[in-house]
């Protein structure tokens, strides 16, 4: 049965304020999400506001500064800064998505940033992907074949290669699966619309040998079919990837195969 | 080597979920589908009762008649038409997944107001004639 309220442990409380003291014209308020493993605190919610006219665009800009001149206890992962890396991959305004691309004036008013939902906190907005990765893997995603190495590389033709877009694209932040209610209830079940996504990017590979056994592998009660096409992967993937659709594409090809 | 960031080591509190995500149409509608489920396997008893009534003779049929003309009652039937049909074209909407069609996000946000769209219809059609 799905837990629809958080553990006692994981009740945010009021945290603490950074008013800024200087009156400006572009002041952004921002209300973040924070818990350090080294008190035996509850999480809290902190409020800092910022000078938007002495700030980069974007929400990663803005922690960034926050961390830089405000509190340098503020932690959170981050290392591209162009949307390649998925590092730094959070809720903000109660969407998943990727600070470094999430413009601050997409958000009116204060700006709410959380971790990922749904997940064990390891410090702050850095939550512990281990089971997603763990999922990632058990997909298998790599080449995989049956017959001799060829003696150059494995050719593909272009249409063959076409097959493979919108999905070879994916960057692994786990916006998508930490977005989907069905993943929040059914995290060990259930392999979320990233790990369904790779899965579907290798069984539409033309190179790869073992489409019937990868099938086999997901053809399962709950591992793809507790999809409910709710959709929230594919609003929130900031790459603009359609998981909901690789995961329809999957169960066609287990209900269509002999 | 005691590591207290080691995973497993101390008890880690659980990142908000339905606290802070926004709530989406097509969240709603996923849910109403789940619901419209539900009602309409409790309302399957109400035609039960209907049915059972006429095998208990005419008194019997006349009196849940009667009940049902009630004006709450009627209220109630109505909108079990709407959550009828509003799980009948959900289902459509669903089919139109599955053959793989409808996944851009301008779709799925058409799709679900005409999901709600021809409910509203057909529920206040069927009353009407």
């Amino acid at each position: 049965m799905a837990e629809l309220t958080l553990p006692q442990n994981s009740k945010v409380q009021k945290g603490k304020e950074y008013p800024l003291e200087d009156d400006c014209e572009n002041k952004k308020g921002f209300s973040i999400y924070r818990w350090s493993p080294d008190n035996d605190e509850n999480p809290r919610t902190d409020y800092y506001e910022i000078d938007l006219s002495k700030c980069g665009p974007m929400v990663l800009d803005a922690i960034i500064k926050i961390k830089n001149e405000i509190d340098p206890t503020l932690t959170f992962r981050r290392s591209c800064r162009e949307g390649i890396c998925g590092s730094c991959a959070m809720n903000i305004d109660g969407v998943n998505t990727l600070a470094c691309t999430k413009s601050i004036d997409d958000v009116k008013g204060d700006i709410k940033i959380s971790p990922l939902p749904h997940q064990p906190v390891i410090k702050d907005l850095v939550p512990d992907l281990t089971n997603f990765y763990e999922q990632h893997k058990s997909v298998q995603p790599w080449l995989k074949t049956k017959s001799d190495q060829p003696e150059k590389e494995w050719y593909q033709s272009k249409e063959d290669r076409e097959k493979v877009d919108g999905m070879y694209e994916c960057i692994m932040c786990a916006c998508c699966s930490t977005s989907c209610p069905s993943y929040w209830w059914n995290p060990d079940k259930y392999l979320g619309p990233a790990a369904l996504l790779q899965a579907n990017r290798w069984i539409k590979d033309s190179r790869d040998e073992y489409k019937e056994e990868r099938l086999d592998e997901l053809d399962d009660a709950f591992k793809v079919y507790s999809c409910r096409t709710i959709m929230n992967c594919a609003k929130s993937c900031p790459k603009g990837l359609s998981p909901a659709k690789a995961i329809a594409d999957i169960k066609k090809e287990l209900a269509t195969r002999k | 080597m005691a590591n207290k960031n080691k995973i497993d080591t101390i008890e880690r509190p659980m990142s908000p979920h339905l606290q802070v995500y926004k709530i989406s149409f097509t969240m709603i509608m996923s849910m109403m589908h789940r619901i419209s489920g539900f009602i309409l396997y409790l309302g399957s008893f109400l035609f039960l009762t209907w049915y059972l009534s006429i095998f208990f003779g005419q008194d019997a049929y006349n009196y849940v008649n009667q009940l049902f003309s009630l004006s709450i009652v009627k209220l109630a039937l109505f909108l079990f038409t709407w959550i009828f049909f509003h799980h009948l074209f959900g289902g459509i909407r669903h089919f139109i997944w599955d053959v793989g069609l409808g996944f851009d996000l301008n779709s799925i946000e058409w799709l679900a107001r005409l999901t709600i769209l021809f409910s509203f219809i057909s529920a206040s059609l069927l009353w009407i004639l």
